[in-house]
């Protein structure tokens, strides 16, 4: 059976870290390449580096993080922040990245996911989606989601000025080939309120391809709702095991408690 | 001893020059080199070929670097040298594979390279993440690696033999998916072990140190 993934993220900046880890036996917490090796051992499933002061001029500290890590963590990484074209994926894929990750530029032009995906396949492919809910029924549920660009501070519009419905851009970025979701929880990113799960919902039925749920993660019972309830694949966080509220494997053993099946091994 | 992984543009190859070297170090089995030339197949002890992406394209990438395939062929059929196929460099070995189009493989193991169509359509393609394998038959590359341990796979399309003999493990997605197949001296693997930490190297000693 196909086991849920967690995954943990480094925000990077510069080639360092923006949160230490509180791993005990780290020597440098800034280095993500230690970071890296240690939820490798720790049992992580995945690895996500993203690099969120993504310029042009500091590009070659990431290809050399991707090399480096790569060397030493035989498990899946991804490699997202700033990446614009098919050329940005070869880099990335040719320094070491196994998935490298699109935001803003596959809102700009949804095509790039096309050339992208036809020339290094679906499986590389991810569209970062950053989405808040914008709308409510009769009832008060949430029932609209827009997109959000550049880290979230600015909302993506159409070219007649509406809202980029996050629904309908996920099913979009299917048919263009992606081979996988990561959608963000903008308005509860750093609250540790938990995901947006009817956002979270609304993706994982729209979409065949799999749905990775992020931000907002504060406790293991969100980690939990994230599959049961919003129908993730996968679940992404940062600061819980950063700072080590709780291990990798604590995370695991809990959604295991709860009948999602892991990869406890 | 020289294993050679064969570069025909189809992807990253830099984790499993990195596993592959690692695990030679460990086992004493020479060296490990990523190359694109026919000459180099040719003087291989062992051959990997991986393959990331669609079926036909990198059907056409190893078919436009000129003579690999056919000196892959003389070393593996001809010279019965020990071969590992990964991801689509598995696939290949198939009779055809139906995705986009019908493109021919090499037809060293006979079956077909179909669509995953799981019994429960809830279930998402491409079948993504790790998946615990069933060992369907003892093999010395499969020496300590036991049904229950994880795979990584990221795949839409998966390699159904004729033979089920020649499919040495599957694992389960509302529905069989060939883990692993494999006859004489070459295997193929679908998941990706240079990204399947443990269970994977251990899979790659193996292979280093195999002698069908």
């Amino acid at each position: 059976m196909l086991k849920t993934r967690i995954i943990p993220c480094l925000d990077v900046a510069e080639g360092r870290t923006v949160k230490g880890v509180n791993f005990v036996d780290l020597i440098d917490a800034g280095d993500p390449v230690e970071q890296a090796r240690a939820y490798d051992a720790a049992g992580a499933d995945e690895l996500c580096f993203l690099d969120i002061k993504a310029t042009h001029e500091n590009r070659g500290t990431m290809y050399d993080l991707a090399t480096r890590t790569a060397e030493q963590c035989f498990m899946p990484l991804t490699i997202g922040g700033g990446v614009r074209s098919p050329e940005d994926v070869r880099d990335l894929l040719l320094a070491g990245a196994d998935k490298v990750s699109f935001n803003s530029a596959a809102v700009a032009d949804p095509d790039v996911i096309a050339r992208s995906a036809d020339r290094f396949g679906s499986q590389c492919i991810v569209v970062a989606i950053d989405a808040k809910t914008i709308g409510h029924d009769a009832d008060g549920n949430p029932n609209k989601w827009g997109i959000f660009t550049h880290g979230g501070r600015k909302p993506a519009l159409d070219k007649d000025g509406n809202p980029i419905d996050a629904v309908e851009f996920a099913k979009l970025m299917e048919q263009k080939g992606a081979g996988e979701i990561l959608l963000t929880s903008m308005d509860r990113d750093g609250t540790r309120a938990g995901f947006n799960l009817p956002l979270t919902r609304a993706i994982s039925d729209a979409v065949h391809v799999p749905v990775i749920a992020s931000g907002g993660v504060g406790n293991l019972d969100h980690l939990v709702e994230g599959v049961t309830e919003g129908g993730a694949s996968a679940v992404l966080a940062a600061s819980i095991f950063h700072f080590g509220d709780y291990t990798i494997r604590e995370a695991k053993e809990h959604m295991a408690a709860a009948g999602i099946p892991m990869r406890l091994t | 001893m020289l294993t050679v992984i064969i570069d025909y543009d189809s992807g990253n190859l830099h984790s499993a020059e990195k596993a592959f070297q690692r695990m030679a170090a460990e086992t004493n089995a020479g060296d490990v080199i990523v190359s694109t030339k026919p000459e180099d197949v040719s003087r291989a002890d062992r051959l990997v070929l991986p393959g990331d992406g669609a079926f036909p394209a990198c059907r056409q990438q190893l078919s436009d670097h000129r003579g690999i395939y056919e000196a892959l062929e003389e070393a593996v059929i001809t010279q019965g040298r020990p071969f590992m196929g990964i991801c689509v460099g598995m696939q290949m070995l198939a009779t055809v594979s139906h995705e986009y189009q019908d493109t021919d493989g090499f037809d060293w193991i006979k079956g077909h390279v179909r669509k995953i169509t799981p019994a429960d359509p809830t279930l998402k393609v491409p079948h993504m993440g790790w998946n615990d394998l069933v060992i369907d038959s003892d093999h010395p590359v499969l020496d300590g690696v036991k049904t229950g341990d994880h795979a990584y796979f990221v795949h839409s399309y998966h390699f159904v033999v004729d033979n089920p003999d020649e499919r040495l493990a599957h694992c389960d997605y509302a529905g069989d998916i060939t883990a692993i197949v494999g006859r004489d001296n070459m295997i193929g693997m679908q998941f990706h072990p240079e990204k399947s930490q443990a269970a994977g190297l251990r899979m790659i000693a193996n292979f280093l140190t195999w002698t069908p």
